[in-house]
């Protein structure tokens, strides 16, 4: 996909209809297509109003959990006691993910317009955007967005700012996200208490994705009942999705399809399907903290929050990550454990040493050095490191592996037999 | 070994430029009131510090703990979390490849080992001879579909490839 992005005839363009116009990202492009009437109508409604709409409407997060939207700014205190804070995580960081990125970099005000609207909704006087340091693009262009519709007064008393992360992603774990804004490092807080009765400086504090609340305005303009009508699969699952497809595929980018579409049509027909003389060996559907799909399981995969349970892993941030026959599985898994070792704030043991233990347990495999029981090893590993700490950041490091080893095994065998040879100096 | 052993003001020997004065504090002024506490400026107030000098001394902590009424400690604690502060001076040009798994598959490995021999930076995280260079791996760029991306300084560069690699070298030179 290029910009300015011309969609697919099997899109279903709401969020992504003006990435690359220009004009858009201004904020009189922005009221010319329509933009900040949806703030104006919450405006108008009392907040319980507009958290019912949203509730009816059936969306869920973006980010990766798919909690109902409209149900967790339910949760927040109906009277006011003390102030109320709304985050916003734009910390997108999740291997294979980057729809968030293009949401701010192309319409900006459908982010702030979101923003201003669940601050409506939840009755926040102050709302942070916590951008992921790298993103600097971003981060400059959504700089200008809010100075300009902040000077043309569409935020009344609300005040938004800014707060820039530093290279941390466990800064997009929503507790770790608001120990980050308070100027800490970014460990993530035991839960309850939950964040609506005890967030960011202690308060009552919402959190929501940055495609989440993209999706709020036109839920607003155009009807609950419309937005539910948008499901391809199951009731549960409603509107439309951004997939960030990345890999082996002819075309990566951004596509934007209703909930419940084939995962075999996105990769195949949206995205020109596997390089020539390639074929599909796997696919992790939803970022890089999911279980990987092997090419049966993707290609019977509707992409919504039930079907990819169904197959066996989670619909995430929709971050799919496509790999080829010319992929070695091994390696990629150790890629990722690297990852996940690299960003454990290290607070758990279990995740600590956990991640460090199996990235180098996989580096020894790749040596040539593994040792026959380092499979079960390594599936022994990730059974303690599952639901064992404060965050799943280790959880995440565990699905790759033992969906990987399970799917995947003769790949391991080759490297301990000998019949692989190594790829990697111990 | 301090890190200030590394820089022109070794410590000790010049007095101490302070970072927050007139501008600089003004700056620090705007966003101290975004937050109820004064800690919670502590992220940017980091960031106005490496944009002024480059990285963030072991002195520079110290200022920092002074103006928001924490102690070095603490704040070398929130410092050494966040990969992006640089806790040694780096080379004029700072180069961050990603080489997560759907960057290595698309030949992220390739791009470090051009950048490397481009720049003139010996090896990961060495800055090159002419101080120009210093280049680095980094896990999740977030642009996995416009593979390989790298950071140079503040700009993003999306889609690079060994063969781009010198040109966008050599605009930087």
């Amino acid at each position: 996909m290029g910009y300015p992005h011309k969609p697919h005839p099997r899109e279903t363009v709401l969020l992504s209809r003006y990435f690359g116009e220009a004009d858009a990202r201004t904020y009189k492009g922005w009221v010319k297509r329509g933009g900040y009437a949806a703030l104006e109508q919450a405006r108008a409604m009392e907040p319980a109003r507009v958290i019912d709409i949203v509730k009816e409407s059936g969306l869920r997060g973006r980010g990766g959990a798919g909690f109902p939207t409209g149900l967790k700014w339910s949760f927040m205190p109906k009277e006011k006691k003390k102030p109320h804070y709304l985050c916003v995580n734009a910390d997108e960081s999740e291997p294979g993910t980057f729809k968030d990125r293009e949401i701010m970099r192309w319409t900006p005000h459908a982010l702030l317009e979101g923003t201003a609207i669940a601050a409506h909704a939840i009755q926040a006087e102050v709302a942070y955007i916590y951008i992921r340091g790298e993103f600097t693009e971003p981060l400059a262009i959504m700089e200008k967005a809010l100075a300009d519709a902040r000077s043309a007064g569409v935020f009344g008393d609300l005040k938004i700012h800014l707060h820039r992360g530093a290279g941390a992603y466990i800064c997009g774990e929503e507790t770790a996200l608001m120990n980050s804004i308070e100027g800490k490092r970014g460990n993530p807080r035991i839960k309850p208490p939950f964040p609506a009765a005890s967030g960011v400086f202690g308060m009552p504090t919402t959190i929501n994705n940055v495609e989440t609340l993209a999706a709020v305005p036109p839920i607003l303009t155009k009807g609950a009942a419309w937005y539910k009508g948008l499901s391809l699969s199951s009731p549960k699952s409603t509107g439309t999705k951004l997939f960030s497809v990345c890999g082996h595929v002819q075309q990566p980018g951004n596509y934007e399809v209703t909930l419940g579409f084939p995962l075999k049509d996105l990769l195949y027909e949206l995205c020109g399907g596997m390089r020539p003389g390639r074929t599909l060996k796997a696919c992790i559907p939803g970022g890089s903290s999911v279980p990987i799909l092997d090419r049966a399981e993707t290609e019977s995969c509707l992409l919504d929050y039930e079907g990819v349970v169904e197959r066996g892993s989670m619909l995430g941030s929709g971050g799919v990550i496509v790999f080829d026959d010319s992929a070695d599985m091994v390696y990629q898994i150790m890629r990722l454990a690297r990852f996940y070792a690299h960003e454990s704030c290290a607070q758990c043991t279990q995740c600590r040493e956990g991640t460090a233990w199996t990235t180098k347990i996989l580096e020894r495999i790749l040596a040539g050095q593994g040792k026959p029981a380092d499979l079960d090893l390594l599936l022994d590993l990730s059974e303690n490191m599952t639901g064992k700490t404060i965050c799943v950041l280790s959880d995440s490091c565990a699905a790759p592996v033992v969906s990987g080893i399970k799917k995947f095994r003769s790949e391991f065998e080759d490297y301990l037999t000998g019949r692989r040879k190594p790829v990697m100096v111990a | 070994m301090s890190a200030d052993a590394h820089t022109s003001q070794p410590a000790g020997t010049e007095e101490y430029q302070p970072v927050f004065t007139e501008q600089m504090l003004e700056q620090l002024q705007e966003i101290l009131a975004r937050y109820p506490t004064k800690q919670a400026a502590l992220l940017p107030a980091l960031w106005l510090v490496q944009r002024a000098r480059g990285w963030i001394s072991d002195r520079n902590m110290a200022e920092v703990a002074e103006v928001l009424g924490l102690t070095p400690a603490y704040v070398k604690g929130v410092v050494t979390f966040y990969t992006m502060y640089h806790q040694h001076p780096v080379g004029k040009h700072f180069v961050q490849v990603c080489t997560t798994s759907p960057c290595n598959i698309c030949g992220a490995e390739a791009v470090v080992q051009a950048l490397l021999a481009a720049t003139g930076a010996k090896e990961l995280g060495a800055t090159s001879p002419d101080g120009k260079w210093t280049v680095i791996e980094v896990e999740c760029l977030g642009a996995c579909g416009f593979a390989t991306p790298i950071l140079v300084d503040d700009d993003f560069i999306e889609s690079v490839t060994p063969d781009s690699v010198p040109e966008i070298v050599r605009k930087y030179k």
